[in-house]
């Protein structure tokens, strides 16, 4: 502007040479603001994305797990086979898969190779649910009684459509017959599709199909209340004490410094010490929700202590002068006013925390809990397992059709990660109070 | 006996509390009395509690080497004779067959006949030493209490003395913190001690070789493990590297639109999606690397070999038909993932603590927003920004269900993110997960890998720390 009040034609074309440069110089910047802004959004897009990749996928691998064929077949009760005193030693299995190799008019070889293909399509509870009728209605043997159980993993797979005619014979887990067969049995509505309840009300198995997250579930419910017990009143008590009551020196300073490593220490590291303090040295029971919890608390500490002093950093330091003001002692003004008024902060941040080691894995296996568990846990000191070590076996287990319960466990698993964060979201929005 | 004990032991501590109200109140009547009668009580209690666990605590303590100098000293002779392990081991099985279990091991006749009645002779001596304990712990109570009771005067500062329990309480709480410091240090420190004397620690850092698997019997073939860890501390390196190549200009980037350039309610949103990113457990980020980004990866890597082979890069196209599921890039890949939101909200906060002012200055002489961000910001933010980096790093290299998952097993002295590696934390898995003897190198390779990986974390953590302190002063 001041430069156009110079009247000189020669600066009045480099001016002109100048603003040219400017616009264009401009133009570049400008273009290189909106990279920059692009490459802001393209790297939360690369995190939403991926956020919405993993979900989807764990979604597609998982909800057919949900679901579960089974079987309706009328069974004869052989009295020839079947051992009246000791009905379980009957192998059912094979019983129900000749007869229905018969009912189709299949020709059986001398090996009996059609009848064990064709067992090999049901569950191995066939024979338990057998054996059990049997047991309560031993008059039940001589006659026909329909029995219903769940389909082998492989069969089950195959009405999922994972396992086609499409792949090689060689490669599939069903030859080409025992799909035939199956093929006949759906078309004679034997087969039906219904909830699979076995995956909330059992404990783990070797056969998928009977696999179930309730064990684990219950394991790992064990293990957070271990971890809640100890952790919450230890890490509260820490808290108030570095917060209210410690004096300024090197000892709180040393402790202060300590916390905020531990919180950084890898979770691995924590198995470790598990391990060796309450396995070895201790000998406390291996694999149990007592050593669990107690690992997981320790872990949980330093985040609830971080929590803590937060919040009741929040109190505003008027409350604790009017209560001291009022004569109470200092133990009485931290007990009677800043910690309740502090608490909501305190539950948030604990639950939080509760959450976060739900889902800690590394510590877990090594105390022990990667051996198979079978069944539902009764108490502390027995050998569980545990929701995300679940996860863990079953992903490296070899059968298919655990990659989808794998899924489905992660579901669950993730379901009560969500409930205890909104949890700690409702509980923040209903109480905190801003001062 | 004892489990019997603890119920009784809250009833009476409550009968004492009330008890010792009522005495306050009643001496106190008329009287200006320094603390309320409930602060009495507590006193009591307390008078009453702690002397009787600590003669829980100390019995427990003593007890088994009582119990079994007891045990051994009235011994048949063909039971003494045994090596002090067998013995051990038949008294623990005399215990379980005299509670009518089966016993762990089969014994043969001149110790089996004498099973049923060692057994009732060993329960009969717990039994005793039991109830001795909870005897002792009673009287303890016992004394405490009317201690506690002859005690109360209306002039007495009880509270204070309450107080002073109180603050010792919260003080304990806290020592929990470091005394988990000292026992993480004591644990891996003596379990790596033991380790470095049949290995020489030069061999464990610099070693080439790693092969863990020692002989489970002496006289096995290959019984000899080779304990070069440099393989191990090379693939950790790689999988941090790729994921941090991931993770760092992800997750900057990320903050920086956040903080600079998102308005409140873009802010609102994604923040949270961040948040749930960092709220999924690495076992759905382990099962997600290994059954779909590994294959996914390998299937891309075949299909370009493929397109590559018998051209010009043959080689080339030939190496990446071979390609596994298991390799560094898929690990580090996802570990980056997952790092990106943590890597993030450390970085929004250090380039929000940059003041207003410099934004100010720099819009004012007419930069861009970005101008302002590369030339002012983060200059400026530098040293926060890589103390965030720093605990990224670490939490790259102590991260375990991701690598474990979806790295591999291949002990490969190797900078190719292509191929299987296999890091620090998988061994340690892999070495305390399968059969082992505890007192075998091989886990005890274990602890020497975990200490080497916390004193390396920590070295991490504290420097970093470090750093972001001093920048969150220089602008206080």
């Amino acid at each position: 502007m001041t430069e156009a009040a110079i009247p000189s034609g020669r600066t009045a074309d480099a001016d002109a040479v100048r603003a040219d440069r400017l616009r264009s110089g401009l133009r570049r910047r400008y273009a290189r603001e909106r990279r920059f802004k692009l490459y802001g959004l393209l790297a939360i897009g690369v995190a939403v994305g991926f956020l919405v990749l993993l979900l989807g996928r764990i979604f597609d691998q998982g909800h057919t797990a949900f679901y579960a064929h089974s079987i309706e077949t009328p069974v004869y009760m052989d009295p020839a086979r079947i051992d009246r005193a000791y009905p379980q030693g009957t192998n059912f299995e094979l019983l129900v898969a000749e007869q229905q190799l018969a009912r189709m008019g299949v020709q059986d070889d001398a090996q009996g190779a059609r009848a064990a293909a064709m067992r090999g399509l049901f569950s191995s509870e066939l024979k338990f649910l057998a054996a059990e009728r049997i047991q309560a209605e031993p008059e039940l043997i001589g006659q026909t009684v329909r029995i219903a159980a769940p389909l082998a993993d492989d069969a089950d797979l195959y009405f999922k459509g994972e396992i086609t005619l499409d792949t090689p014979a060689a490669q599939r887990r069903l030859s080409d017959e025992q799909i035939g067969w199956l093929d006949r049995m759906r078309a004679e509505g034997m087969v039906s599709s219904h909830f699979n309840s076995a995956l909330f009300t059992r404990g783990d198995s070797t056969e998928p199909e009977l696999a179930g997250v309730l064990g684990a579930v219950i394991g790992s419910a064990l293990m957070l209340l271990v971890t809640a017990l100890i952790a919450l009143p230890l890490g509260v008590g820490a808290a108030l004490y570095l917060e209210e009551f410690a004096p300024k020196g090197r000892l709180t300073n040393l402790i202060e410094v300590n916390i905020n490593n531990l919180a950084a220490v890898p979770s691995i590291i924590y198995g470790l010490l598990g391990l060796a303090l309450f396995i070895n040295w201790m000998h406390l029971p291996r694999a149990s929700p007592l050593v669990g919890g107690l690992v997981l608390a320790l872990m949980a500490l330093p985040t609830i202590i971080i929590a803590t002093r937060s919040s009741l950093k929040a109190v505003p330091p008027s409350i604790r002068e009017a209560a001291l003001a009022m004569g109470a002692s200092k133990t009485q003004t931290v007990f009677h006013h800043t910690l309740p008024l502090a608490m909501p902060g305190v539950m948030t941040g604990a639950i939080i925390s509760m959450a976060h080691a739900l889902g800690e894995t590394a510590p877990l296996l090594l105390i022990g809990m990667v051996s198979f568990v079978p069944g539902i846990p009764h108490g502390l000191t027995e050998p569980t397992g545990a929701l995300p070590s679940l996860i863990y076996i079953w992903e490296n287990a070899s059968e298919r059709a655990f990659h989808e319960r794998t899924a489905a466990a992660i579901m669950v698993l993730l379901a009560f990660m969500i409930v205890m964060n909104a949890a700690a979201v409702l509980l923040r929005r209903r109480f905190e109070r801003r001062w | 006996m004892t489990l019997l004990f603890l119920p009784t032991l809250i009833v009476a501590a409550v009968a004492v509390w009330l008890g010792a109200r009522l005495l306050a109140r009643r001496r106190q009547q008329g009287v200006r009395a320094h603390s309320r009668p409930g602060q009495f009580g507590t006193l009591a209690l307390i008078w009453t509690v702690v002397p009787a666990v600590a003669v829980l605590i100390a019995s427990a303590v003593v007890t088994p080497a009582l119990e079994q100098g007891l045990i051994a000293s009235g011994a048949p002779e063909a039971v003494a004779e045994l090596e002090p392990l067998r013995r051990n081991a038949f008294f623990a099985d005399a215990r379980a067959v005299a509670d009518g279990q089966p016993a762990a091991r089969i014994w043969e006749p001149p110790y089996a006949e004498l099973m049923p009645a060692e057994g009732a002779r060993v329960a009969r001596i717990a039994g005793r030493l039991d109830l001795a304990g909870v005897a002792l712990a009673a009287l303890a109570a016992l004394a405490g209490a009317l201690f506690a009771f002859s005690r109360i005067r209306p002039e007495m500062r009880a509270r204070n003395r309450v107080e002073a329990w109180i603050v010792g309480l919260l003080f304990a709480c806290s020592a929990v913190a470091v005394l988990t410091t000292l026992g993480i240090i004591a644990s891996l420190v003596f379990d790596s001690l033991r380790f470095f004397a049949s290995v020489p620690i030069t061999e464990f850092l610099f070693g080439t070789q790693w092969s863990p698997q020692t002989a489970i019997r002496a006289d096995q073939v290959g019984s000899s493990g080779a304990f070069g860890a440099l393989p191990l501390f090379a693939g950790t390196f790689l999988i941090m590297l790729i994921a941090m190549t991931v993770a760092a200009p992800v997750g900057l980037f990320a903050a920086i639109y956040l903080s600079e350039y998102a308005g409140p309610v873009f802010r609102a949103t994604v923040k949270p999606v961040l948040e749930v990113l960092a709220g999924v457990p690495t076992v759905v980020y382990g099962f997600f690397a290994a059954l779909t980004v590994g294959p996914a990866f390998r299937e891309f890597f075949n299909g370009v070999g493929a397109s590559l082979a018998g051209g010009p890069l043959d080689g080339l196209g030939q190496y990446l038909m071979l390609v596994q599921n298991q390799m560094a890039l898929v690990a580090g890949a996802v570990m980056g993932i997952m790092l990106i939101p943590f890597v993030s909200s450390l970085s929004d906060d250090i380039i929000n603590a940059v003041p207003q002012s410099l934004r100010d200055g720099s819009y004012a002489m007419g930069a861009t927003k970005s101008e302002t961000v590369t030339r002012v910001l983060l200059p400026a933010a530098l040293p926060g920004v890589a103390g965030a980096m720093l605990l990224a790093m670490s939490r790259a290299i102590g991260e375990t269900m991701i690598v474990t998952m979806a790295a591999g097993l291949a002990a490969r002295l190797t900078l190719n993110p292509l191929d299987t590696v296999t890091t620090v934390t998988v061994q340690i898995v892999t070495l305390l997960t399968g059969d082992q003897e505890f007192d075998s190198p091989k886990t005890l390779a274990a602890f020497g890998l975990g200490l080497t990986l916390f004193l390396v974390t920590l070295a991490l953590n504290v420097i970093a720390q470090r750093i972001v302190h001093t920048y969150r002063q220089q602008y206080d």
